[in-house]
């Protein structure tokens, strides 16, 4: 930790040079070692913790090493096995990774900034679309801070139809990783085998919701509608099924050679380095952090349902692929307690503030239709205050910092998106692999685009 | 509430928040140090930083001896180990914000501190690389900023003339 802080300097395009200026937009991509800082370079090695504990090292790392013996590579952002739009430039030295910078922004659609000219009647509508695999996680991220600052008590059911959800959720996105990832190594079998199952779950949710993803379910107050005639039945077959699946996955690829070969024992990384670069979820919990907010900090009725938290030991590829796997069989328990100890009662609080009269009484009432016209064309007040609420998603710890100046609209939306802060992870996860192991890398971050950039 | 860490800077104001421990309130100078003796009271993770832009609210509570200024940066501790979140909104200033960098503190918060420039202008003493992350190198403006209009594409029906 040096002691001498250099005052900042906003690195603009005219000190990029002649390759850079070729290949890239500029300062935003990763330079030539000799016009990069020296703490700028430890970070792009993942030098982050190496040498003396928590400390940033530059001596640790090699910065004697010359331009012309390695070479950067750009890659995406429309390489297949990014995920999206992630793109990352490389210096490779032959086949071996030396630094990696991630560049994100291309998906940015300043979905913050929109946040604050929707109301919060919409805003469900507007979050959901950040992490299009775990819609469900945002609109209760978001939810759980309006009603927070609302200081509004939900009914037991409304509470327990979002933790189901969620988990749905949850076991849905786990799902399309493995199916993704299965498909980076190229197993295209697992591929179709994770999207196959995870279209039972999508069906669920476009019984209940109306959608099978953006779901604009889970609504400040409670949720949407009321699950559907028999969803119990719905709800079983889909848990048999997808836990007869998992152990068949479980046999098709964790004693697969190549598949472990692949995995184990590739990109480790400690949980001291995890926990300095703000690393949560199934990375942290691969490398032997029992930290999950469901049991640590819990929310909804996690507190009273029966689960475990998943932790790897190595926190290499293969954990990380394991916590997943052994997530969904959790996931799976915790929807089956929901069918058993499903509340009866209302799907949402009885608070004429925040919602809306039933459709029946629209057609009988003048001043439903009003109150029904008001909340939707004006939204509600939230009291002035800031608020931050963190709730667990399939990518880690998803925060939402709301700041309301007593109006309609949220003053300040801030999501902290998990994959956002995980990618952080990625040059020291890559930091002296093989360039195929970069694939499997970025993989395992599990990085949603939508969400990195918003 | 909980107290201050023992190595807290003097100074710092806190108060209440609603959904977590305490939010303390040191001055830019303070900022550094305070968020260094919780990282060595056991705030293992941060969770997230951020700016804000209060131009044109209404007016926040602030503790006494605080004063408010247009940016503020919020960031969010997290204690793994005793399970505790604290947060920290320093005053970042109206017209230059800068606050220190705490990079050198938790390297996890890179990404979010260029975000907070990116879209906030929000400069970060003793950043590594204080680039754009979001939006383009080239772009002009930081967007989050309240003086930044939100940007629309007007409607376009069939037989209605065309915006050019």
């Amino acid at each position: 930790m040096s002691d001498v802080i250099p005052e900042t300097t906003v690195r603009v395009a005219e000190r990029v040079d002649r390759l850079t200026a070729e290949t890239s937009e500029g300062a935003q991509g990763l330079l030539e070692r000799r016009v990069t800082g020296s703490s700028e370079l430890g970070r792009e090695v993942g030098a982050v913790l190496r040498g003396t504990g928590l400390a940033l090292d530059p001596r640790d790392v090699d910065v004697e090493r010359r331009d012309d013996e390695t070479m950067i590579i750009n890659m995406g952002p429309a390489h297949p096995s990014t995920h999206g739009v992630l793109r990352l430039m490389l210096e490779l030295d032959g086949e071996y990774v030396l630094r990696t910078k991630p560049v994100i922004g291309y998906l940015h659609t300043g979905m913050e900034k929109t946040g604050e000219t929707l109301s919060y009647v919409q805003g469900a509508t507007n979050v959901t679309r950040m992490d299009y695999l775990s819609p469900i996680s945002n609109e209760l991220g978001f939810c759980t801070a309006v009603e927070t600052l609302l200081g509004l008590e939900l009914p037991a059911r409304a509470i327990w139809i979002r933790m189901m959800m969620a988990e749905l959720n949850r076991v849905a996105s786990h799902l399309v990783w493995m199916a993704t990832n299965g498909m980076d190594l190229g197993s295209t079998s697992m591929m179709i085998y994770g999207f196959r199952e995870r279209e039972l779950i999508l069906a669920f949710f476009e019984k209940t919701t109306g959608l099978r993803m953006n779901n604009n379910y889970v609504r400040p107050g409670g949720v949407a509608a009321d699950l559907p005639d028999g969803w119990e039945d719905d709800v079983t077959v889909i848990c048999d099924t997808i836990l007869e699946r998992t152990d068949e996955y479980d046999e098709l690829l964790t004693g697969q050679p190549i598949f472990r070969g692949r995995m184990e024992g590739v990109a480790p990384i400690s949980a001291e380095e995890a926990m300095a670069l703000g690393v949560t979820g199934p990375i942290l919990r691969s490398t032997g952090v029992a930290w999950d907010l469901r049991r640590t900090m819990p929310y909804l009725a996690y507190d009273q349902v029966d689960f475990d938290v998943i932790v790897g030991t190595y926190g290499d590829n293969f954990d990380r692929f394991a916590v997943r796997l052994n997530e969904i069989r959790e996931s799976i328990r915790i929807v089956r307690q929901c069918v058993e100890r499903m509340p009866r009662g209302d799907y949402r609080a009885q608070d004429a503030k925040v919602t809306p009269p039933p459709r029946a009484r629209i057609d009988e009432s003048m001043e439903a239709l009003i109150h029904h016209f008001k909340l939707f064309t004006e939204g509600f007040q939230v009291p002035a205050g800031e608020v931050y609420t963190a709730i667990e998603s399939p990518r880690g710890e998803l925060g939402c910092y709301l700041v309301s100046d007593g109006g309609p609209r949220p003053f300040r939306l801030h999501v902290r998106a998990p994959s956002f802060v995980n990618l952080q992870a990625v040059p020291l996860m890559m930091r002296g692999g093989m360039v195929s192991d970069a694939i499997t890398v970025i993989s395992s971050v599990d990085p949603i685009m939508g969400e990195v950039d918003r | 509430m909980i107290p201050l860490p023992p190595m807290a800077p003097p100074g710092v104001a806190c108060a209440d928040a609603l959904a977590c421990d305490v939010a303390c309130f040191p001055s830019r100078e303070a900022y550094l140090d305070l968020v260094r003796a919780w990282r060595e009271d056991g705030f293992e993770i941060c969770a997230d930083l951020c700016g804000v832009d209060y131009l044109g609210h209404p007016g926040r509570d602030l503790p006494e001896g605080v004063v408010a200024t247009r940016f503020e940066v919020v960031v969010n501790l997290l204690s793994v180990s005793t399970r505790r979140r604290v947060r920290v909104r320093v005053q970042a200033g109206d017209r230059e914000p800068r606050v220190p960098s705490l990079f050198g503190v938790y390297p996890g918060t890179e990404a979010m501190e260029r975000e907070a420039f990116d879209l906030f202008g929000i400069l970060f003493s003793g950043h590594p690389d204080l680039t754009r992350i979001l939006m383009p190198e080239d772009w002009e403006g930081h967007p989050l900023r309240k003086d930044y209009a939100v940007g629309r594409v007007p409607v376009q029906f069939k037989e209605a003339p065309g915006p050019r």
